[in-house]
């Protein structure tokens, strides 16, 4: 039995019967940090001390029998985009390498009260925007299933470093596919909430009302587990629903026959890699094998999903990442400045890499005079129509199912040279986050010996329902079992 | 064919207040280019009264009372400010005196 590749369910029977101690599994999950990391490359800091710390208060608590949860003394890795007090959060970039918040973001806060074990803080494309890690102004991650391959992104580092066994659940953020797009190239599974669902406060913003906080764990029931752990309510975020977190376990084991599966045919289209298409299809069967109905449906302004994604994003982000300017905090360069503009000028220069500096002038592009109508504020009203397309095909289906990437993981260089066809990679991924809807990535299978992965939608706030429906894929498959050889 | 000349570039670069080269600003005005191109697709969705989206979560205002509560000390804020002095983030001159 290694203990590094176990489920969290799995490892809290341990600890509760007292079987292994927290400090003995995180020491064996740094040892393996340490050694495995170095081909993989999936964290940007290694937080050996704190973790140790923690893993001693969790067998405390445990000790005691006072506190437990299901993720007391379990090891994690946190996407270096959410803040942790005294911890570097860097979002894998050069202005903010040395940056060490003051204060915990909530979701760090909140796993920190459950009794979770901070490992490190993974790589990830910078400020998230990436689509395979390479834009990490640090260093590539490296797929664990082909080194020379990318693990996807923005959340690279979250999923290999899952993969790879170098945490036993790890926390990424989506803002168009950045958790479920490297869950589907790393074999990992991984959800995208519902906006509003978990708390944005202390995470670096990328696009504001995109944003999404979800874990990425061995299995569903994992994964709902630490959902259940980090959602809810935030009087630092406004945005989150004041509705109850639901037990999300509670039907999981329910079976899904007679529930409505609708498969939106705008996902089936051309361009699709054929391993990718018959392992998504034969998934399809499997729910038909468990007594779901198979419903085709159309969303029919999928394609302009990705328009509608990128112009938003250019937009906010250009404004959210103002506030690095070299005066508060972060990367300074000011040789010879005149003035605070030269600080400014010279700071961004230097601190963002070639992706960053991009979307933000495209974003000061859709949203100057002259263009705000015919790119923001038309990409605000096709989004409104994308919304719909998810309203009108949740009229008659209970989830959605489509592949999240048209290809499986691509080597690494492959397309760093032309941003648009990286880009198009995100092409099933991006329409979610406009609407807000959640959606599961879960492991179906693999094409050309690397894994591929499906994307279960759901309706408003219905995780519950995705976390059923995976569930019971995961009861009857074992795709997402199997790990790389490293 | 949408092109994005290198002055517009330099003028959104600005905006942002990013320095740019001049070979920095004709890269990205050839991909600029390519990329707002593909985005134009948008044009052919008749969004004749659609209602731009604002927010899709809560649609409701979110209220509070206006208390005083406890918040990062100045000596803590100021751990990350590049330069700082009796208690404030220093920065050069912002209103020239010339």
């Amino acid at each position: 039995m290694e203990l590094t590749n176990l489920t969290i369910q799995e490892i809290h029977q341990l600890l509760i019967t007292k079987k292994i101690s927290s400090v003995e599994l995180t020491q064996a999950m740094l040892q393996r940090i340490h050694e495995v990391d170095k081909k993989v490359k999936s964290y940007v800091t290694v937080t050996d001390d704190v973790a140790l710390a923690q893993a001693k208060q969790a067998d405390e608590r445990i000790a005691k029998g006072e506190n437990i949860t299901p993720l007391t003394g379990i090891p994690f890795a946190m996407k270096d985009c959410i803040s942790t007090r005294g911890i570097k959060t860097t979002c894998s970039s050069k202005i903010l390498e040395k940056y060490i918040p003051q204060y915990n973001a909530t979701v760090t806060n909140k796993l920190a009260d459950a009794g979770a074990v901070l490992v490190g803080k993974t790589n990830m494309d910078e400020f998230g925007m990436g689509s395979s890690c390479e834009n990490s102004a640090f260093f590539n991650t490296h797929n664990p299933w082909n080194l020379d391959y990318v693990p996807g992104g923005s959340s690279g580092g979250a999923a290999a470093a899952m993969s790879a066994s170098l945490a036993t659940f790890s926390i990424g953020e989506d803002t168009g596919g950045s958790v479920r797009q490297p869950a589907s190239f790393c074999n990992v599974t991984g959800i995208k909430p519902t906006y509003g669902r978990v708390s944005r406060y202390g995470l670096i913003s990328l696009v504001s009302s995109f944003d999404g906080i979800g874990p990425m764990t061995r299995d569903v029931y994992d994964c709902a587990t630490v959902l259940e752990h980090i959602a809810g309510h935030d009087e630092n975020d406004s945005t989150t629903y004041n509705s109850p977190v639901p037990q999300y376990h509670q039907n999981i084991n329910k079976s899904v026959k007679g529930m409505k599966l609708g498969i939106p045919k705008e996902y089936f289209v051309a361009g699709m890699e054929a391993g990718v298409e018959s392992a998504i299809q034969e998934a399809i069967c499997t729910y038909e094998k468990l007594g779901m109905e198979i419903h085709e449906v159309s969303l029919p302004h999928t394609k302009y999903g990705l328009p509608v994604y990128y112009l938003l994003l250019f937009a906010e982000a250009s404004s959210n990442l103002a506030r690095f300017d070299g005066t508060r905090f972060g990367l300074s360069v000011s040789k010879n400045a005149k003035d605070v503009i030269d600080i400014y000028l010279q700071t961004r220069r230097e601190g963002f890499g070639d992706e960053v500096k991009r979307r933000i002038m495209l974003g000061a592009y859709a949203l100057s005079a002259g263009y705000y109508d015919a790119y923001y504020l038309k990409a605000q009203k096709v989004r409104t129509l994308l919304r719909r397309d998810f309203e009108t095909a949740f009229a008659t289906c209970d989830v959605l199912l489509a592949p999240i990437s048209p290809t499986t993981a691509f080597k690494i260089g492959e397309k760093t040279n032309d941003p648009l066809e990286m880009y198009l990679s995100d092409i099933y991924s991006v329409a979610t986050n406009p609407a807000g809807v959640p959606a599961l990535a879960v492991p179906v299978g693999f094409s050309n010996n690397m894994p591929v992965g499906m994307q279960l939608i759901g309706k408003h706030l219905d995780e519950a329902t995705l976390f059923q429906v995976g569930h019971a894929y995961q009861q009857v498959t074992d795709w997402h079992k199997k790990l790389p050889t490293l | 064919m949408s092109t994005i000349d290198t002055k517009t570039v330099k003028h959104v670069a600005n905006l942002v207040r990013l320095g740019i080269s001049e070979e920095e600003a004709q890269k990205f005005s050839g991909q600029f280019s390519s990329i707002i191109d593909y985005f134009n697709m948008l044009n052919e969705v008749d969004t004749e009264n659609v209602i731009p989206a604002s927010d899709i979560a809560n649609a409701e205002n979110v209220l509070r009372e206006d208390e005083v509560k406890p918040s990062m000390s100045h000596e803590e804020f100021l751990k990350n400010s590049p330069q700082s002095e009796r208690g404030y983030v220093k920065v050069p001159t912002v209103l020239g005196d010339e």
